[in-house]
């Protein structure tokens, strides 16, 4: 009864494939080809939106 | 930095400073960029990065030509009529405001939807909605902010560069055979003896192998095809060994599954593929930084001359050149940007460029491109395009200008890597012949530990390291070398060579006095007409200091190197230069001078006094102590009893040295065997540079650029030298040094291995580790070092 193993086995091989085919996929995107320009990009303040908003209604 | 600094950019802002609100500026360009980023609130700029700006160029009416519809359509990537997106290179990205300003562009105008900057390309992508802006605004607005594109028109098929991803797919591939290949082998590490393990043997087994084919036949095969052909070429590289590894890895545990006597080395074999290619991407990580460094930081500064609307000349870098700028090109100088001829006969030696030694001749409206040298006095030119500085720097170490270079060292890496891979293979051949006879099974792990451990990774990757390391320091230091092998050729230097004018004395500050005839201002400024083309350093000299305006036609010039200039001014005929040129019965007494001579009637003379740089009895100093010390000059014996007080007794002082006879001095003292370093301003001793072993062109910012040079050093740093050429030969200990380490990783692991006590896998996480470490030591100690010698002093 543990011939349960094969299948199992072949199961998880078809789920990894899969994993492997999407990362293929996703550095086909290009999203990996800028490492760099990210990191810097996440620090950016989104303050000035609020500021904006708050400029305006004060205006109001 | 200190008050007087612009707020925008960071330069100092002499009399033209502007205040606005509160702040300095140096231009009314960087006064408009912070209006423009304050009133759309984008001050934001400047609190990522203190003064990141740059000083915007002029765009009134430059751009026009993105109008025309042809010329846009080749620079848009994307349009469907609504919206475009573009793809420009700006070379002006320096830093994080510079990202964050560029992606907020929406903010400036509604009609840019998206833009995203990719910054170790300096690029930015900008989608745009092409009914609410056009390109040509586009660009204006960038460049209204200090972010001029750099557009080149004749790349028309965009080059394509498709980004080379194979890398990170092989990686991929031998990563997941590795990981999966690992799981599966896991039943076989247990040695137990239960039923249903030994009935699943043979299936586990065979993944085993399907997940090994694609991890050798993909992953490794850039190994394997670099082995063959070296193979084919009965050459011996360092892939020889490890493909013979993998293959013999791959073999053997085929044999042992099919033929069911055991369970083969998969684990062994993807891991070893896996970490191999792990330590490929790290060194194509750290290259591609070392570069960008070099292109971006290290590049050395040109100086041209640059013609102001109202006659008057100054000398502005060259990446400070736009469109639309005259520019003096005098004798011997380097075309710096492409441009069209305005007026001057040119005569271009395009050697630099194109290897080819006939120069052209150019007239007036003629486009000239940059990298050629004008041999033919002066010529006015209008700049057409700049060109980016990593141009010349490419053009500088390019293989055109050396192919029949004697000089190319064998670089130590491919001496030692030949006789490593052969003593490998004798190693694994008699380790395992000696174990075959004993025990079939262990010598097969021990051949195939022996040839994965010996892997010389470390060896390949600890050279180019230090030597980019320093070299990216160096330029720190304004010592800008062609190219790595120039580092291995100053440690090996025996001798040094000085040229005298503008190499030892300084064109800055020298006191001149005229002797004989009063000269009219009519005169002088005839003079100073013939001499602005010149770039001899006593021409500079002069010239700079003539007060009165010059702007004069001149005919005929020749200047003839080593003697003097001439040419017709005004109908007069010119001649300038040293006495004999002239013609002088005086006696040469031991003064430098240029002696003038009008239309048959010899004038009188200037005198020169000869302004030592500082530091340079110390640089002697220093230098006398290991080297053998020789000075070169085209000039009279008068300082002959100075210099002999600074320099050693044995040192070689020789005077009125034609350009023929420094190069012959250096060609004979090479045969001599003597390695020599030459140091000259890269005009008149142009041959004996090329010729001598290291040859370094001392640089006042003046544009004596010169390809025949092996190095460039600032005149300011001109008394850091000795410190140069010790940091130089540490470097090369250092390598050796890393050399020592990385076989010691060798021999021990070879100890290991040969006594079989060294399963594969084990050695494949050795090799990544070892290769780690040695980049970790090179690095370090290359920083250590400079940082004392530099900062510290001896």
């Amino acid at each position: 009864m543990m011939t349960i193993i094969f299948t199992l086995i072949i199961a998880s091989l078809i789920i990894a494939v899969i994993f492997f085919i999407l990362f293929i996929k996703s550095v086909k995107s290009g999203q990996y080809d800028d490492l760099y320009t990210p990191s810097v990009r996440m620090l950016f303040d989104d303050e000035l939106v609020k500021k904006k908003i708050t400029d305006k209604n004060i205006t109001n | 930095m200190s008050k007087k600094d612009c707020f925008h950019c960071g330069t100092e802002c002499n009399i033209h400073k502007i205040e606005f609100d509160n702040k300095i500026f140096c231009c009314n360009g960087c006064k408009t960029v912070y209006e423009i980023l304050n009133q759309n609130e984008l001050a934001c700029y400047y609190d990522l990065e203190k003064t990141p700006g740059t000083i915007p160029s002029e765009i009134k009416g430059k751009y026009d030509y993105l109008d025309n519809e042809n010329i846009a359509s080749k620079l848009v990537e994307f349009n469907d009529g609504q919206t475009a997106v573009v793809n420009f290179f700006i070379p002006s990205i320096h830093c994080s405001s510079c990202i964050w300003v560029l992606e907020n562009l929406h903010k400036l105008n509604n009609g840019i939807k998206v833009s995203i900057v990719n910054f170790p390309k300096k690029e930015a992508r900008i989608t745009y909605k092409n009914d609410q802006i056009s390109l040509r605004e586009v660009v204006e607005l960038i460049t209204s902010i200090g972010y001029e594109p750099f557009i080149s028109l004749e790349d028309d098929d965009r080059k394509l560069t498709k980004i080379n991803r194979t890398l990170i797919y092989q990686v991929a591939v031998a990563g997941f055979a590795f990981g999966n290949v690992m799981l599966l082998s896991f039943p076989e590490y247990f040695e137990m003896d239960e039923y249903w393990l030994n009935r699943f043997k043979p299936f586990f087994r065979g993944l085993m192998f399907v997940f090994s084919i694609p991890a050798v036949a993909y992953s490794a095969k850039d190994y394997l095809i670099s082995a063959y052909k070296g193979l084919r070429h009965n050459i011996l590289n360092i892939d020889v060994p490890i493909s013979l590894g993998i293959l013999v890895l791959f073999a053997r545990s085929c044999y042992e599954i099919f033929s069911q006597t055991g369970q083969g080395y998969f684990d062994s074999l993807t891991g070893l593929i896996f970490f191999l290619l792990l330590g490929k991407v790290f060194q194509q990580k750290t290259y591609s930084f070392l570069s960008f460094e070099r292109d971006y930081k290290s590049y050395f500064p040109i100086a041209v001359t640059k013609i102001n609307k109202n006659k008057t000349e100054e000398n502005i870098a060259v990446h400070d050149i736009e469109k639309g700028h005259r520019l003096l090109i005098r004798n011997e100088e380097i075309i710096p940007v492409d441009g069209i001829l305005l007026n001057g006969n040119a005569l271009l030696d395009y050697s630099f460029v194109t290897g080819e030694s006939m120069p052209v001749i150019k007239k007036s409206g003629d486009k000239i491109f940059a990298g050629g040298k004008q041999t033919n006095g002066a010529i006015e030119m209008e700049v057409v395009q700049t060109v980016a500085q990593s141009y010349l720097t490419q053009l500088w170490s390019n293989d055109v200008f050396q192919r029949d270079n004697p000089k190319n060292i064998k670089s130590i890496t491919d001496s030692i890597s030949k006789y490593f891979t052969m003593i490998i293979l004798s190693i694994a051949l008699v380790a395992g012949i000696y174990w075959f006879t004993i025990d079939k099974i262990i010598a097969f792990q021990v051949v195939s530990a022996i040839l994965i451990i010996a892997c010389p990774c470390a060896l390949a990757l600890s050279a180019p390291f230090a030597l980019g390391n320093m070299i990216r320091i160096f330029g720190k230091e304004k010592f800008y070398l062609k190219n790595t092998n120039v580092i291995e050729a100053i440690s090996k230097t025996n001798t040094i060579v000085f040229d005298k004018t503008g190499t030892i004395t300084t064109n800055k500050a020298s006191q001149i006095h005229y002797d004989g005839t009063t000269l009219t201002t009519h005169e002088l400024s005839q003079i100073k007409a013939l001499l602005r083309a010149s770039n001899h350093p006593l021409s500079r000299m002069l010239y700079d200091s003539l007060t009165m305006d010059e702007s004069k036609e001149i005919s005929e010039f020749q200047e003839i190197l080593g003697k003097g200039i001439e040419g017709i001014v005004e109908g007069c005929k010119l001649m300038l230069g040293s006495g004999s040129f002239i013609g002088s019965k005086e006696e040469l007494n031991d003064q430098t001078k240029i002696y003038v001579r009008i239309n048959d009637i010899i004038k009188g003379k200037f005198i020169f006094q000869n302004t030592y740089r500082k530091g340079l009895e110390e640089v002697f100093k220093h230098l006398a102590k290991e080297f053998k010390i020789s000075i070169l000059s085209g000039d009279n014996e008068g300082e002959k009893v100075y210099l002999k007080k600074l320099l050693p007794s044995h040192s070689n002082l020789l005077f009125n040295q034609k350009p023929e006879d420094k190069l012959e001095y250096i060609k004979k003292n090479q045969e001599d065997k003597k390695n020599i370093m030459m140091l000259g301003d890269g005009l008149n001793d142009a041959g004996a540079l090329a010729q001598s072993n290291v040859g370094v062109a001392i640089s006042e910012n003046i544009n004596v650029f010169s390809p025949a040079c092996d190095a460039i050093l600032d005149a300011k740093f001109f008394n850091k030298l000795p410190v140069f050429i010790a940091l130089s030969r540490k470097t090369m200990t250092i390598i050796k040094i890393s050399f020592i380490i990385s076989f010691l990783y060798n021999i021990i692991g070879l100890l290991f291995a040969i006594t079989g006590n060294l399963s594969p896998i084990i050695a494949a996480v050795l090799m990544p580790i070892s290769s780690i470490s040695v980049v970790i030591f090179v690095t370090l100690s290359t920083n250590i070092i400079a940082k004392k010698m530099l900062h510290l002093g001896y």
